[in-house]
């Protein structure tokens, strides 16, 4: 055992974005078949710095940098998947990826059954979504809630340095599309990440927090903001249960009843728009399966149904904002 | 669903009387209700031509729930949110009082028509704890009931499972409910005089001698008759307290006392008392007694009734302080009438002696107008073979 091996067994203080790219590294390292491809990926570094250093390690065969044309690198992704290749296509941004979108949906999703079975599509593709960093509307909105209407991929939302690190793993693993959406607010996030972190589960939603009196689901970078909401409402006495969502798409129904069933309130926080969103569709099951739990009808705190503005008041106007959640929660809670 | 009392929340539609299409007149009994009191025949206050049924046999609805839409014979087709009926507005509220009293019985309720909103899991957890929703005070939005609502409700006395509450049961707490309520707001004063019945008696003896046995009237005729005509001179008694108000009744509609068999107890008016003659009076006791046993009352019986009789003399007790049943302003008390010492211009007699008793609402009305009507009961009582 040398030096370095005896550090590194240890939880190691990283940024999401370093676990990110860890991620792709470690995928990298252990399956030839695996490559990276997208817009800047490779000389830049990666839009958001992600895949930094990735080039000089792993060369220009395994990390491409490819035109401004999301159709076509999608596309091709798609048919290196099927000639049995591994890839993680990057899109900058899922306000870009409505350029791919064909190749998404009526490619990726349904071959598997247009092919009568025979051809699966094993890719998985990368976007950074969300607001929050006066990047304006056609780089800000949140489209993980549209694409979890698809039937065919798996959507998933890492909140956590754990899944920034962990989800890549076992997307690589399925056999049929995965989209994973990385909020682009996570990417300076400060966490610990095990010394033996590795693949983490794409089916079920985590409770962060216990708490008695309201359930808030929520995912990606509202997340943290629930968490902090929890915390100051914690000294008010309202305790609240934090649901990460992390999968959009299947939805834990089963996590989200059992959290219904403890605390009788519910509070959905969706960075996406509301009407037609991922918050709905949670509603609506929760109506379905656990409305006699159900104390008070389930509340929702959506961003602002307007393309995001760029000015910065306006813009975190827009998005729900710990202050927001805490005061959704209190209205939630009070006699 | 008009209010037949002032501590009723709902009632089940037992059976519609008339059907679409039907011509009704205002008094005609149209549907028969139950409540905690029983079976009541509902009558009508409007005159008209029955549009729509609204409410299906079996179902129990708040007070002030639409039952039927009728259509007024001087009235153009209906709107369509059914303005012709009664208690879809908040002045109609009152109307939904039948309508020969002109006080209502009790202040509009706020949300006459709305649904009763409950919580999914409070209506689940109130079903397991065998509770009766319209019991329970809601305090969550809109005065929604939830789940801490029941929990905070009283739980049901006696051994949990899916048995129905009795009838007896639900007029028990009925009864709980508004003399606690009585009790709890109502600031009482009590006077009491013992009066010399031997006129009156006597009167009773003359009539009796003179009818058969089914006519012969009894004593207690010859007590509502005289509260009548003592609330005549003074009126102050025979009304209501509304709404930190003191409101008079423009007619005197007795509600007197009827135990039931098996416990139980109900006030049903007798319509202008003091109009009545005596023969009249005993044809509607006659009449009522065997109803209200029967719980076969109707609606104008339930919530017309000015201020309440109790006549205890059965029991051979002497005197009875009563509980003003609200929003009523006073309760009059009749003990068992029997022969006491009495002493008259400086001689000691043995006389037929009732004590009287009035329980009044002190907010309405002070001692003095109590000692001037008992006075007024008694003179009445006195000058009865003037009558």
């Amino acid at each position: 055992m040398t030096a370095t091996d005896t550090v590194t067994a240890q939880a190691r203080k990283i940024t999401y974005r370093d676990a990110v790219r860890e991620g792709l590294r470690a995928a990298l390292l252990a399956d030839p078949r695996v490559f990276l491809m997208g817009e800047d990926v490779g000389r830049y570094g990666g839009c958001f710095a992600v895949s930094r250093g990735l080039l000089a390690e792993f060369g220009p065969e395994r990390i491409r940098d490819t035109p401004l044309s999301e159709s076509g690198f999608v596309g091709a992704g798609i048919g290196a998947a099927l000639g049995g290749m591994r890839p993680i296509v990057e899109v900058m941004t899922c306000n870009f990826s409505l350029l791919a979108l064909d190749q998404i949906m009526n490619t990726a999703a349904t071959l598997l059954h247009m092919s009568g079975g025979q051809f699966n599509v094993p890719i998985v593709i990368r976007m950074s979504t969300g607001g929050g960093k006066q990047l304006a509307a056609q780089h800000s909105h949140s489209l993980e809630g549209w694409y979890a209407h698809i039937p065919g991929i798996t959507v998933v939302t890492p909140a956590t340095i754990e899944d920034g690190y962990g989800m890549l793993a076992t997307a690589l693993g399925q056999p049929d599309p995965v989209l994973i959406f990385e909020n682009q607010t996570l990417y300076n996030m400060e966490g610990e990440l095990a010394a033996d972190a590795g693949p983490v589960d794409l089916r079920r939603a985590t409770i962060r927090r216990e708490g008695r009196d309201v359930s808030i689901l929520t995912y990606g970078a509202s997340l943290h903001k629930a968490l902090q909401a929890a915390g100051n409402l914690a000294t008010a006495g309202i305790e609240s249960e934090i649901v990460d969502l992390r999968v959009l798409r299947p939805l834990d129904d089963a996590t989200i009843m059992a959290s219904v069933a403890r605390t009788h309130r519910v509070l959905i926080v969706d960075e996406g728009w509301r009407s037609g969103g991922i918050s709905a569709e949670i509603a609506s099951r929760i109506h379905e399966q656990a409305f006699y739990d159900l104390d008070r009808p389930v509340a929702r705190l959506c961003t602002a149904e307007v393309p995001i503005p760029y000015a910065r008041h306006l813009e975190e106007a827009a998005l729900p904002q710990v202050d927001t959640i805490i005061a959704a929660v209190q209205t939630l809670v009070k006699p | 669903m008009p209010s037949l009392g002032a501590d009723m929340e709902a009632g089940t539609l037992v059976q519609w009387r008339v059907a679409a299409g039907d011509t009704v007149a205002r008094g005609d009994i149209v549907a028969e209700v139950d409540t905690d009191k029983g079976v009541i025949e509902i009558e009508c206050f409007e005159s008209g031509v029955v549009e729509r049924l609204v409410v299906e046999p079996g179902a129990k609805v708040p007070v002030g729930t639409v039952l039927a839409e009728i259509r007024s014979t001087d009235q153009l087709p209906p709107h369509p949110t059914g303005g012709a009926t009664a208690p879809s507005s908040a002045p109609a509220a009152a109307a939904s009082v039948p309508a020969s009293t002109a006080v209502p019985l009790e202040p509009p309720r706020p949300t006459p028509e709305r649904r009763v909103r409950v919580s999914p899991l409070a209506r689940k957890r109130a079903a397991e704890m065998g509770l009766d929703l319209s019991m329970v005070q809601g305090t969550g939005p809109g005065g929604a009931i939830q789940v801490a609502d029941v929990e905070r409700a009283e739980p049901k006395v006696g051994p949990p499972g899916p048995a129905q509450a009795s009838p007896l049961d639900s007029m028990r707490r009925a009864i709980a409910a508004a003399m606690a309520r009585s009790k709890r707001e109502i600031p009482h004063y009590y006077l009491q005089t013992r009066i010399d019945m031997s006129q009156a008696q006597a009167w009773l003896r003359a009539q009796n001698q003179q009818r058969p046995i089914e006519q012969r009237l009894l004593p207690v005729v010859v007590l509502l008759k005289a509260v009548a005509s003592a609330l005549r001179d003074v009126p102050q008694l025979n009304g209501f307290w509304i709404d930190g108000e003191h409101r008079l009744a423009d007619a005197i509609h007795v509600g007197f006392a009827i135990a039931m068999k098996g416990g139980g107890l109900l006030a049903p008016a007798i319509h202008d008392v003091d109009r009545r003659s005596c023969d009249e009076l005993m044809a509607d006791l006659r009449d009522l007694i065997p109803r209200a046993r029967a719980g076969r009352l109707r609606s104008s019986e339930f919530t017309d009734g000015t201020i309440t009789v109790t006549s205890l003399g059965d029991g051979g007790v002497e005197s009875v302080l009563g509980v003003i049943y609200p929003p009523q302003v006073a309760i009059v008390g009749f003990g068992s009438i029997a022969d006491q010492p009495w002493a008259e211009h400086g001689m000691v007699g043995v006389r037929p002696v009732i004590t009287a008793s009035l329980a009044a609402d002190h907010r309405a009305t002070d001692g003095h107008v109590g000692a001037r009507f008992l006075d007024a009961v008694a003179h009445h009582l006195r000058a009865m073979e003037n009558s």
